[in-house]
């Protein structure tokens, strides 16, 4: 694939080649102090030769483009204000008397993990503001990883040769969440405790080996006294290395394949169009970290995020009303929340099998993972599509895929209001029961609706999108003929933007091989093919071809024609009316 | 002397006469009469006070007869319906908190028949409630309404009052959060029940709530938390009033759903925003320098 980049700045360089023309050889400048250093260090470390290729590196610009980027600075602001708390907090559950400043706590008996936590929060100057600026990081982390892997779905950009991309995004989503997870259960309040022995209950649920990993994991029985030391390795060190280490890769990816771009004039599946990475793109993203760090200083500042002095100290006799995990966990609770119970608990031989715990909270989420990591493979083994695709497709030109996803996206959001049923029958006046009832029914059928809606709905975009490039937009400007009839004026569309809808390939189903070759043999492939065909016609079938060149030629004469009728149009004439009720010229 | 001799062994001679014990009895019950009459407390006033609590008792009864009898039963030995529930429950032996604690909510009368009556203006004249708790401890012993002195911290050293608010958040925080959650802010109960905000509550009511056990709540009678617990958790509960939100907004103290909610649509949405700020404001290369002409 080419590197051509143009962006039209190229016009006007030759004339500025030779800015003088002096009689006398020019001399070398006396270099700048700038200068000097650079070349210093390029002649030791060979900056020149990586920096040449790479600052002019081109990426296509688009707001959509920029989401990935939110997660990045939001995983900055967590190292920088993560490496601030540790400074500060101490990973023991060894008990000690708390002396610090929060006056309704003074002279408890709580964990060196909690103390520290509080003493973080009201002795440490700026403390309580890098613990929420870390905590809102967090939450801002897994959110906008989330909105970047809806970006890249929804536009296709997973599809060869970005999948393994997208795995590695999707292992970057997972780690996160568990990131997330390890570092709410620090503080050993209240509600982290809750969740470690929500946690703990979650482990001993598995069959067979649920005890034992339990044991393992907390060093005997809950809750002992080296889960938050342990959790803590993990936090700080075991994950976050591995996040740094799937970021660099998920990066460099990035650079190796290139950025993909919307279709449009001059934009093909061999270059890129854009604008080089010096000066506009550092600029850009370097200027976005700020707002990102700045927006989560003010979060940070302003609204309270996880009050561990509310919560007190944790102790297992203890639960508060309003128990949830962070965001990010919220739809497996929901999951758990709703499952029904009596039918799916056993207990034989003295031992007890909770499915009822098991498959909401262990299975479920396992599976739907498996989904996310798969869905590049599986719509490249549906579709049979094994080219290299650098062009994106809108969300309505993949009328099958987007629906997949907004499917699964209702799923989602199902399991997050049951994840939160207690809230919304207090803040909306509810029944939690009745909630319940219904989420039970509404994720099985909701995304079944979601996914028939949204399917219809992109091929009535697509419709729209062929109306457009046919007979014109509508302009809003209304027309009276000499009869005095109405018509709406409609104009053909902006070159560009008629480029840029035509640009796309037609979303046909597979055909179906044939059964048996000419001699009566039955194809070997011919099962995996009709399941193929027949998942290929429901996700891809319906959709609408673009328009053919003759098609679009013939309407333009038709157009043109009409136009030609139409007198009163030049804005001369007192009888054409226009809906801003001024003469528009064409 | 001799005169003098004479008249005292005239009085003498008849202490031993027949009617000598007779006449002892009679001064000695005049005297204890004579004195009781100056020391014992009015009749009358002993006697107005009883009928003032009858009379309110009276009127207690009457307003009760409008305004509760048709759930609670003419006597207030509560109604159950044909299939079973019960339309009002018996109030014998509820006591006066409890009606100061429902009405003075406003939690009854109820407006409608619901899952639970919720709070709202008292219906009644604080004079009418007074009837009404003096009507229905007459039915039946109860707690009483408890006064300020039960839950002030007033008399307590500055140390005392710390131990006592410390001590009050950890009654408050085992016994009381797992429905009204960490903060106070109330929770979901089921069947479209539900704790109430704590915060909101006035101390009085917060004791007799308590005291009492209305609706789903349990009693925490003073065998099982003593009058200085409860006093305790009304001292955190006004402790966590006073003191600032430390971390700003409090977003209601609800918990994490509240703080999702508030990643995806204040955060993701600002820098959304911004993303699509940043996007549509880039390096125009037709921008014509001051001065220069167009080629």
């Amino acid at each position: 694939m080419s590197t051509t980049e143009s962006n039209g700045t190229g016009g006007s360089v030759a004339s500025q080649v030779a800015s003088t023309n002096g009689t006398k050889a020019s001399s070398a400048k006396k270099g700048s102090p700038v200068g000097k250093a650079a070349t210093w260090a390029d002649e030791r470390l060979g900056l020149a030769t990586a920096a040449k290729k790479n600052l002019r590196k081109v990426f296509p610009d688009h707001w959509s483009f920029m989401l990935g980027e939110i997660a990045l600075w939001s995983f900055v602001v967590l190292l920088v204000t993560g490496v601030f708390l540790t400074l500060w907090y101490r990973p023991s559950m060894a008990e000690v008397t708390y002396t610090g400043a929060y006056d309704q706590m003074r002279g408890l008996h709580v964990s060196e993990a909690f103390a520290s936590t509080l003493d973080l929060s009201f002795d440490v100057r700026g403390g309580l503001l890098m613990r929420q600026m870390h905590h809102w990081a967090a939450m801002l982390f897994i959110a906008a990883m989330m909105v970047h892997l809806l970006r890249v779905y929804f536009t296709g950009a997973f599809r060869k040769p970005r999948e393994l991309n997208w795995v590695i995004g999707c292992l970057l989503l997972l780690l996160g969440t568990l990131e997330g997870f390890t570092g709410y259960s620090l503080p050993d309040d209240m509600l982290s405790g809750t969740g470690i022995r929500a946690a703990d209950g979650f482990v001993k649920s598995i069959p067979v080996v649920g005890t034992y990993v339990s044991f393992f994991l907390f060093g005997g029985e809950f809750p002992g006294d080296s889960i938050i030391p342990r959790l803590y390795t993990i936090h700080v060190l075991l994950i976050p290395g591995l996040l740094l280490g799937l970021i660099a890769a998920h990066m460099l990816l990035l650079v190796y394949h290139k950025h993909t771009q919307w279709p449009g004039p001059g934009r093909t599946e061999e270059n890129v169009v854009g604008y080089p990475m010096l000066p506009v793109y550092a600029a850009k993203a370097g200027g976005f970290f700020f707002i990102v760090f700045g927006v989560t200083a003010l979060l940070g500042g302003l609204f309270t995020l996880n009050p561990v002095w509310a919560y007190g100290p944790y102790d297992p006799s203890k639960v508060t009303a309003g128990s949830q995990p962070d965001w990010y966990m919220g739809w497996p609770d929901g999951a758990l929340r709703i499952f029904p119970g009596p039918p799916l608990e056993y207990s034989f031989f003295g031992v007890t099998l909770s499915l009822n715990v098991f498959l909401p909270i262990i299975v479920l989420p396992g599976l739907m993972f498996t989904i996310l990591l798969l869905l590049p493979f599986i719509e490249s083994w549906i579709t049979k599509d094994k080219r290299d695709h650098h062009l994106l497709e809108r969300p309505r030109d993949a009328p099958g895929r987007t629906a997949t996803m907004v499917a699964l996206m209702t799923f989602y959001g199902l399991m997050w209001m049951a994840g939160g049923n207690d809230i919304l029958a207090i803040v909306f006046d509810l029944s939690i029961n009745q909630i319940t009832y219904f989420l039970r029914v509404a994720v099985i059928l909701g995304p079944i609706l979601a996914f028939i809606i949204t399917r219809r709905w992109c091929i009535s975009l697509q419709r729209k999108d062929n109306e457009d490039l046919l007979h014109g937009y509508e302009t809003g400007i209304i027309m009276r003929s000499a009869q005095g009839g109405f018509s709406e004026r409609h104009e053909p569309l902006p070159l560009d933007k008629a480029y840029a809808l035509t640009q796309r390939d037609p979303d046909q189903p597979v055909a179906l091989e044939r059964a048996t070759d000419e001699n009566g043999v039955p194809s070997p492939t011919t099962r995996s093919g009709r399941i193929r065909h027949r998942l290929s016609s429901y996700l891809h079938g319906g959709g609408i071809a673009t328009p053919t060149r003759e098609e679009l030629e013939e309407a333009h004469a038709h157009a043109a024609h009409e136009h030609e009728l139409e007198p009163a149009h030049d804005g001369a004439s007192d009888r054409s009316l226009t809906a801003r009720g001024e003469n528009t010229p064409h | 002397m001799r005169l003098l001799n004479r008249s005292a062994g005239r009085l003498t001679r008849g202490r031993r006469g027949p009617l000598a014990g007779l006449v002892v009895l009679l001064l000695g019950l005049l005297m204890t009469g004579g004195l009781y009459s100056a020391f014992a407390p009015s009749q009358q006033a002993a006697a107005d006070q009883a009928s003032a609590d009858e009379e309110l008792v009276a009127q207690g009864r009457e307003l009760f007869l409008v305004g509760c009898a048709f759930c609670h039963g003419k006597n207030g030995e509560g109604i159950e319906t044909s299939d079973g529930q019960q339309l009002g429950p018996v109030l014998v032996g509820v006591g006066a908190a409890a009606v100061d604690f429902q009405v003075g909510t406003g939690r009854m009368p109820l407006a409608a028949p619901g899952q639970q009556g919720p709070a709202k203006k008292q219906a009644y004249s604080d004079e009418e409630r007074e009837a009404l708790a003096a009507y229905v401890a007459s039915l039946g012993p109860g707690p009483a309404i408890p006064s300020e002195e039960d839950w002030s911290l007033d008399g307590l050293t500055e140390e005392e009052q710390e131990e006592a608010v410390v001590r009050g958040g950890q009654i408050f925080l085992t016994n009381c959060t797992a429905c009204h959650n960490f903060a106070g802010s109330g929770g979901a109960m089921p069947e479209g029940g539900y704790a109430p905000n704590v915060r909101e509550t006035e101390e009085e009511y917060v004791y007799e709530a308590l005291l009492t056990g209305p609706g789903q709540m349990p009693s925490f009678s003073d065998g099982n938390l003593s009058q200085t617990e409860k006093r305790d958790v009304i001292a955190y509960l006004n402790s966590i009033d006073e003191t600032p939100d430390y971390g700003g907004f409090s977003l209601g103290s609800l918990g994490p759903v509240v703080d999702g909610a508030v990643t995806w649509i204040v955060g993701i949405g600002v820098l959304v925003g911004f993303a699509v700020w940043i996007a549509a404001h880039t390096t125009r290369t037709d921008r014509k320098k001051k001065g220069q002409v167009t080629t």
